[in-house]
């Protein structure tokens, strides 16, 4: 007895049950612990977290995705309780018994027939509202923004209409700012192979297909940063294709967008000059523009635009960090970044455009010296 | 005739490799498929390892992201046509025959050429390796596999190596379809077919329904990269979708091919050790083949996120949703058989319930990404290989082993040994566990598949970790099962013909079965003839021993024959050709080894029909 006592309720329940009984109760502890492990196996602050929505889109879709696993959980308690009762219930415990021969039952079979097929459509009919919401942004909505989001191997470029006309559309790379509270339609497309567009915490994934048009919405309910990557394996540095979305109030999105209308500061620096003087040199200016470049073109736009490169909190489609905790691109961060970026930029992106045909990294005749990286370095951090 | 010249004999009597090379027995094929099969197993889990081991932890650099690509594209193309769809076909060759009362299939020599021309495939595309294979994934999704994009041979190689495999498919096929139809034994009604022979019927259908879509496919690619053609040049014309949509047109049929067998397995083996037939055989057969035909309606559930809309996506949840139906249907009657039976708990059986409990939770992660609202979620993340593992590693796998285990007796005429079957089982059990079941956690986590490294600081450091440390558990048990099959077909104990008390006809004749299988050919009463000849119930005498007389008394048997390797060598010389078609003289070598391949089709057909032994003095 004492034994006993001291084995808990649990345990002397356990001791004084029936096998049935044991059984289920085995099964239930096990269901709770599954439960219980759940709490800290799924990081719901993790970066690109599903299970952290921070829009409407993102909330249904995981609305639905908790209900589902709801009812997979359930199913799979119940098949596999069936599945452990029988095994341990009909163990052979002598090799001359012979069951009786059941050849089947329709009317049961009817019934496990007949019972999934209901609750599959029940799930499956539930979740079209959603399907259809998160496709379109709500009719209702007051206001809402448009942007285009174009993949390429292996960047993100990132399309406003302007305030002041369709030639002065902005244009941005890797990182995409939308204001707090406001629609945001996507426009999706690539100029190269199919890439996935994907912001977990904002909404699920959408293809940029070429020539195929897509479209997404979404919308952050509160100001904030959000990683997103490239879901569709898209080529050798698929890995390497991360962007952000950062929400900010909309009157900041407002001077944000007019900031970057503007024409790139030309800085006085004189390192900085004699890097505005390389960047055109040595070829950068033919796929990197410091200013719009119609979407008709590719002249330009063969690489990130990078008339604001220095204000992006991020080098290298999500590769390297410039920023400090707060948001605030660091100088420093982002000259160790792009010195590490001209110096090799396969090493950091296996596979990129730049190495394999920029000028100054297959010609060894043209390579770029210790001091036409600083005086490159200089001039990019100065285009803020 | 000059022509008779090309008529060879047959070879007489062959031994050693000889025999190996020239043999048309179908155990001897299927053996040689099983191995082969396993041997290409492992060389797709050699390629898993090295993909966990650069995953382990954050930027890792123990692979480059081109060999990365390569991995990931040559495993899932190694493991779903050169592993599991072959260890499918050497059950298949093996068993079906046996199981319906034949001596062979209905044509044996083409059931050899299937053999070669499977192997031919499966060199062609693992010697890719050697100047860079293919890393535009399994799916080949264009416009990654445009000329532009990706100028390599292993493009080429793949698309090649892959239609020289469908060949081999498409003659396995009609073969057994031809086989199951025209050559089951009197009284073997389609509805007394055992079930593994049921479901390689079905399977079989669908393959020769499902292979010419992507043969289409793969012509089409060809004619984009080898004469400038436009069906997936997006500049010109051309769609990328179209790609994705014959692919998987294909490619989900392509899914049950490979799990439909597998459950066919599983449908022998849980009777046999629960001493009860199957619960529900008609229903079994029945939702066999309606998986068969709701497989089609499915495919586009590969695409949820492509951009078709939101109405195709509703419509393609629901038929994926009620796809599920007639799998659920399986496994309810599979317990159903389990249930009220006399269950003995040995490796084979371990390994059917085993698949029973994961291929359940790759079917409840199936269903949740059915949903297309969610599933944008989910889609290309980790999740979806978590899923996939869950049913063809769990599943698929998981049953072929307890087929393995199974008809081993049967096939090496040699008991393995019981207790490393259990560890192997345990082992197997715990090890997809902690590899495959945190990919769900880090796929929710938001975890791209398809990515050679991740960053730090994403949250999915540990569960990479836990998962690469499960592969050395898989492995682990692998050596086990390799030791185990060794050590036994070398010197394990003899095996009596029937070691399970079995139901179906294989068991009524000795182990491993003489070159003519049946001595009398059975006369079928039942469903489960056996089992109840032994019960006594079909009012026919139990053969003494479990075998039904091994005495050969004039039993007319096909010859061995050169003809479907000769063919098999053309058509390998002739598709190296293709992808090296500019070496030398321009399409020489295709031309070379299309012409061997028409002599030995030729001479195949010359062959003299009567056995050579009645001219030969012996």
């Amino acid at each position: 007895m004492v034994t006993m006592k001291n084995r808990g309720v649990f345990g002397s329940v356990f001791i004084n049950s029936s096998r049935t009984q044991k059984i289920v109760l085995l099964l239930m502890s096990l269901a709770l612990s599954v439960l219980a492990a759940g709490c800290f196996i799924i990081d719901p602050s993790a970066n690109q977290s599903t299970f952290e929505p921070l829009g409407p889109v993102a909330e249904r879709q995981l609305t639905i995705f908790w209900w589902i696993l709801i009812g997979g959980a359930v199913v799979f308690v119940l098949v596999g309780a069936a599945l452990i009762y029988a095994l341990v219930k009909f163990r052979r415990r002598s090799e001359e018994e012979t069951p009786i021969q059941v050849h089947g039952n329709t009317r049961l079979e009817l019934l496990w027939t007949i019972i999934p097929a209901i609750v599959v459509m029940g799930f499956a009919i539930a979740s079209i509202n959603t399907l259809f919401y998160s496709a379109n942004v709500p009719k209702d909505s007051e206001k809402t923004i448009t942007l285009e989001a174009i993949g390429h191997q292996w960047w993100f470029e990132f399309r406003y209409p302007s305030p002041n006309g369709p030639e002065n559309e902005v244009v941005t790379a890797n990182e995409v700012y939308i204001p707090v509270g406001i629609p945001v339609r996507i426009n999706l497309e690539s100029v190269d192979v199919i890439h996935s567009f994907w912001v977990p915490k904002l909404a699920g994934k959408v293809d940029m297909v070429p020539s195929e048009g897509n479209h997404m919405w979404f919308q952050a309910d509160e100001p904030g940063e959000f990683y997103g990557q490239c879901a569709e394996y898209c080529g050798t540095s698929h890995a390497n294709m991360k962007f952000k979305v950062i929400a900010v109030e909309p009157a900041e999105f407002d001077t944000w967008l007019s900031d970057q209308a503007a024409p790139a500061l030309e800085s006085g620096d004189p390192l900085a000059k004699e890097g505005a003087g390389i960047f055109k040199d040595a070829g950068c200016s033919g796929c990197h523009s410091l200013k719009t470049i119609a979407k008709t073109g590719s002249k330009g736009r063969v690489g990130p635009n990078l008339a604001h490169v220095a204000s992006r909190r991020d080098l290298a489609a999500g590769m390297m960090n410039n920023a400090d905790g707060a948001g605030n691109v660091n100088d420093a961060y982002l000259q160790e970044n792009l010195r590490k970026w001209l110096e090799n930029p396969s090493e950091i992106k296996p596979g990129n455009l730049m190495s394999s045909q920029a000028a100054v990294y297959t010609d060894p005749n043209k390579t770029l010296t210790e001091r036409q990286i600083s005086a490159l370095v200089a001039y990019l951090t100065s285009l803020k | 005739m000059s022509t008779l010249s090309l008529a060879i004999p047959r070879p007489v009597h062959p031994s050693g490799l000889w025999n190996w090379l020239t043999t048309i027995d179908h155990k001897k094929i299927g053996v040689l498929y099983g191995v082969t099969a396993f041997i290409m197993f492992l060389s797709g889990g050699v390629e898993a390892t090295l993909m966990r081991i650069q995953l382990t932890k954050p930027e890792l650099d123990i692979v480059s992201a081109a060999v990365y690509n390569q991995l990931f594209t040559m495993h899932g193309t190694t493991m779903i046509f050169l592993a599991i769809m072959p260890l499918g076909a050497a059950f298949f060759n093996f068993v079906i025959p046996l199981q319906i009362g034949a001596r062979d299939v209905a044509f044996p020599r083409l059931n050899a050429f299937s053999y070669w021309t499977f192997l031919a495939g499966a060199i062609m595309l693992k010697l890719s390796w050697i100047g860079g294979a293919t890393d535009a994934g399994w799916f080949g999704y264009a416009p990654l596999t445009s000329v532009d994009q990706n100028p390599g041979k292993g493009i080429d190689f793949w698309i090649i190596s892959l239609q020289v495999l469908g060949v081999a498919s498409l003659a396995a096929s009609f073969n057994f379809i031809v086989t199951i139809i025209n050559m089951r034994a009197p009284g073997m009604t389609m509805m007394r077919l055992p079930l593994f022979t049921w479901m390689t019927f079905i399977t079989a259908i669908l393959l020769i329904l499902a292979f010419p879509v992507i043969t289409v496919a793969l012509i089409e690619l060809t004619f984009d990269r080898y004469f400038d053609f436009n069906f997936f040049n997006v500049a010109r014309g051309g769609s990328v979708v179209l790609w994705q949509h014959l692919f998987w047109v294909f490619g989900h049929p392509e899914v049950y091919i490979l799990i439909l067998p597998a459950m066919g397995i599983v449908s022998e083996v849980l009777p046999v050790f629960s001493k009860k037939p199957l619960f529900g055989y008609t229903t079994v057969v029945l939702a066999g083949a309606i998986i068969a035909v709701m497989g089609w309606m499915v495919w586009s559930h590969h695409m949820f996120t492509v951009g078709l809309g939101p109405v195709a996506n509703a419509v393609f949840t629901i038929t994926t949703m009620l796809i599920a139906v007639p799998t659920g249907i399986k496994v309810f009657n599979w317990i159903g058989t389990i249930w009220g039976g006399s269950i003995r708990i040995n490796t084979p059986m371990a390994f059917s319930l085993g698949f029973i409990a994961m291929f359940l939770i790759g079917g409840i992660s199936g269903v949740m990404h059915a949903v297309s609202a969610s599933d944008a979620q989910q889609q290309d993340t980790y999740f979806i290989p978590a899923h996939i593992h869950y049913v063809l590693f769990g599943g698929a796998i998981m049953a072929l082993t307890s087929g393995i285990y199974y008809w081993f007796p049967k096939f090496s005429g040699k008991m393995f040994d019981e207790k490393m079957g259990m560890l192997h089982f345990w082992l197997m059990m715990i090890g997809q566990n902690v590899t495959f079941f945190p990919m769900h956690f880090v796929g929710l986590d938001g975890m791209p598949r398809r990515i050679y490294t991740y960053a730090e600081g994403m949250g999915w450091d540990l569960w990479n970790l836990v998962a690469t440390l499960g592969v050395f558990i898989l492995i682990a048990g692998f050596l086990v099962f390799i030791l185990n099959m060794v050590k036994s077909w070398k010197s394990g104990p003899d095996a009596p013909g029937d070691p399970w008390d079995g139901r179906t006809l294989e068991w009524s004749i000795p182990s491993p079965p003489p070159e003519y299988n049946f001595s009398e050919i059975p006369v079928v009463k039942s469903l489960d003839d056996w089992w109840n000849t032994k019960q006594g119930g079909n009012g026919k005498a139990v053969p003494v021993s479990g075998g039904s007389g091994d005495e050969e008394h004039d039993i007319h048997l096909p010859q061995p024959s050169y003809w479907p390797l000769v063919t098999a060598i053309g058509l390998f010389i002739a598709a190296y050709g293709v992808v090296f078609n500019q070496l030398v003289v321009p399409w020489a070598i295709a031309i070379i080894g299309t012409f061997i391949g028409f002599v030995g089709v030729y001479a195949w057909s010359l062959e003299p029909v009567n056995d050579p032994d009645e001219d030969s003095a012996h």
